[in-house]
């Protein structure tokens, strides 16, 4: 229990960098009904670009925006494959993911790990920071985990603004009935690459954050992406759906789900002393039983009649 | 105001399946025509109406609207001219977005959009006071989600969408078959009195012959991807059931076809 409780704080920061991810795949995989297997390989893209260009001496925030925008460019060519050659969305994303495999190693000089060494730069944050906090040799707003708050909240609070205006409403029009949304003159395929670059972008960043966490971009850091997007989706729509009802606080569940996982995996891994080489196939159990409770519910508990509604 | 000339439209072309849909269609609609629509299965209606939207391609001819050729133009583009209201309740709302929202995106068609607001407190006046002409209470639930709403109130609702930025072309393909038939009168009432509040020009495609007769100027009746009949005025006016069945049965050179056409 003790090995747990020293691993929470890293399980929080860790959960909190993929749930901006995870808020990422919402867009596509909730508001657009696309399933975009792009993540996986735009992840990457963010921690290796961030990654270089912080070792050729650029600012650190530049390196951030360098890597939204490379994230987002991943999500365009997905959505060009999608819109304008007719692949289906899911094929779309594998070619695009495939593709980015030779592409990220390009970005890091061909070789499948690049180190970015914390003395050396301006990070925002560090896994080193935590126990730095912990000792007192930092102070407290230093803490990683606050880092990502911060940055989850000024993501939240944009797409709320975003989705509210009339851009950001045809996109969940073109997601909720397409065929409607073209009826009103909305341009679907327009609006689906615009998502898809969205989407990517904050992969990309969450990608950018994790390699400066972790002190640097690996060429597999994306495997399995879309799963723990996934599931931290569920996760917080199981957990939170009656509560969250307004846009926001939808978004602040999937963050909130990515943090519930991690905890979770953190859990499994401290109590049973598990070889860490089955994390995979843990990750993938956990998954499986979160998507099968709404399931479950459904179909074994009895359902409440719901009143006032005519039909 | 519409023009369709000779216009082709082929599915599945070069398979088994091949169906001509259309065999040079022609039709044209003057400025503020209530133009009823009738024929037996697989007609045509329902692909003239989705190639003059925009949905399919077609293969031949030429469609434009209050003289602007559309025919290449693409769906989205089209639908600054057309209101468009479908035979499925389910197929003309988002029903994961509210009745404020879904109005919001209607009222913006044809325009462009950027990052003003979605809607603003202005329009929830607006479309309050139009929601009450429909009489459904609906203006009281406008944050509802549209996926709450009965088959008649969507499809009410869709019909307020397509109208309330006032298009050059209403498009209805069989918009109350999917609804009780009281209800079903209620909606094409509102129907009636929108078209004709607006003096929209109007295609109404219906399988019920005495709404056929009852609404409208002009009655058009297609067979086999053409326009076999046409009648309009005081000639249209006195038509009775029986009539438009004879007329049909001699533009289409067949008494079987008569079975194709009953009543729906
Ligand atoms: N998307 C499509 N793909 C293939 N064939 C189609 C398609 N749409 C229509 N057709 C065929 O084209 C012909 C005309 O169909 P259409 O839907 O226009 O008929 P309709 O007059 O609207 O009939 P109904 O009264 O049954 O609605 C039919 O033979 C139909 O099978
Ligand atoms: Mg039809």
């Amino acid at each position: 229990m003790a090995s747990f409780l020293n691993a929470l704080p890293g399980a929080v920061t860790q959960g909190l960098i993929w749930g901006i991810m995870a808020i990422g795949l919402f867009i596509t995989y909730k508001l657009l009904d696309l399933s975009d297997l792009t993540v996986d390989g735009s992840f990457c893209t963010g921690g290796a670009v961030c990654v270089m260009m912080m070792a050729a001496g650029f600012n650190v925030w530049i390196a951030l925006l360098a890597a939204v925008a490379a994230g987002m460019l991943a999500g365009l060519v997905t959505g060009f494959f999608h819109t304008k050659c007719g692949i289906p969305a899911i094929l779309a994303g594998i070619l695009t993911q495939l593709g980015l495999w030779s592409v990220n190693l390009a970005i890091m000089d061909m070789k499948a790990n690049q180190p970015l060494n914390v003395n050396k730069y301006n990070v925002v944050l560090s896994i080193r920071y935590l126990e730095e906090v912990q000792y007192g040799l930092r102070p407290i707003w230093e803490h990683p985990a606050l880092t990502v708050v911060l940055f989850t909240a000024v993501i939240i609070a944009i797409l709320y603004w975003f989705f509210g205006t009339e851009l950001g409403a045809s996109i969940r029009a073109t997601g909720a009935n397409s065929k409607m949304a073209r009826a009103q003159g909305i341009n679907t395929n327009f609006n689906k690459v615009l998502g898809l670059a969205i989407s990517n972008g904050l992969v990309a960043l969450s990608g950018a954050l994790l390699s400066q966490y972790q002190g640097f971009a690996e060429i597999n850091m994306g495997r399995g992406a879309i799963v723990i997007g996934l599931a931290s989706i569920i996760i917080g729509e199981v957990t939170f759906g009656k509560l969250f009802r307004n846009f926001g606080l939808r978004l602040l569940a999937v963050s909130l789900g990515a943090v519930i996982y991690y905890i979770v995996i953190q859990l499994v891994i401290s109590l049973l002393e598990i070889n860490t080489n089955y994390l995979k196939l843990i990750s993938a159990l956990i998954v499986a039983v979160f998507l099968a409770v709404p399931f479950w519910r459904k179909r074994y508990l009895p359902k409440k009649k719901k009143e006032g509604q005519h039909a | 105001m519409l023009d369709i000339q000779n216009v082709f439209k082929t599915f599945n072309a070069g398979t088994v399946n091949e169906k001509v849909a259309l065999k040079g269609l022609n039709l044209h609609l003057n400025e503020g025509d209530f133009v009823t629509v009738i024929g037996g299965n697989g007609a045509g209606k329902s692909t003239m109406l989705n190639c003059v939207a925009g949905v399919y391609p077609v293969e031949e001819g030429t469609i434009s609207i209050g003289g602007v050729d559309v025919t290449g133009m693409p769906e989205h583009k089209r639908a600054q001219f057309i209101g468009r209201v479908f035979q499925d309740p389910m197929m003309g709302t988002a029903a994961t977005m509210q009745i404020e929202e879904n109005l919001a995106l209607a009222a913006r068609r044809g325009k462009s959009r950027f990052l003003r607001s979605g809607i603003t407190k202005e329009e929830r006046e607006v479309y309050r006071e139009e929601l009450k002409i429909l009489g459904l209470g609906l203006e009281d639930r406008m944050t509802a989600k549209v996926g709450l709403l009965s088959g008649g109130q969507r499809q009410a609702l869709t019909l307020l969408m397509a109208t309330l930025q006032k298009p050059q072309l209403l498009l209805l393909d069989e918009h109350t078959a999917a609804l009780d038939p009281k209800t079903a009168a209620k909606v094409l009432e509102v129907t009636q009195k929108i078209v004709e509040q607006d003096h929209l020009t109007t295609l109404m495609i219906t399988h019920n012959m005495r709404d056929a007769i009852a609404y409208g100027n002009r009655l058009v009746m297609m067979y086999d991807g053409h326009v076999v009949v046409d009648v309009s005025g005081e000639e249209k006016k006195n038509l009775t059931v029986e009539q438009l069945l004879n007329l049909f049965s001699r533009a289409s050179g067949s008494d079987e076809v008569n079975d194709k056409l009953l009543l729906a």
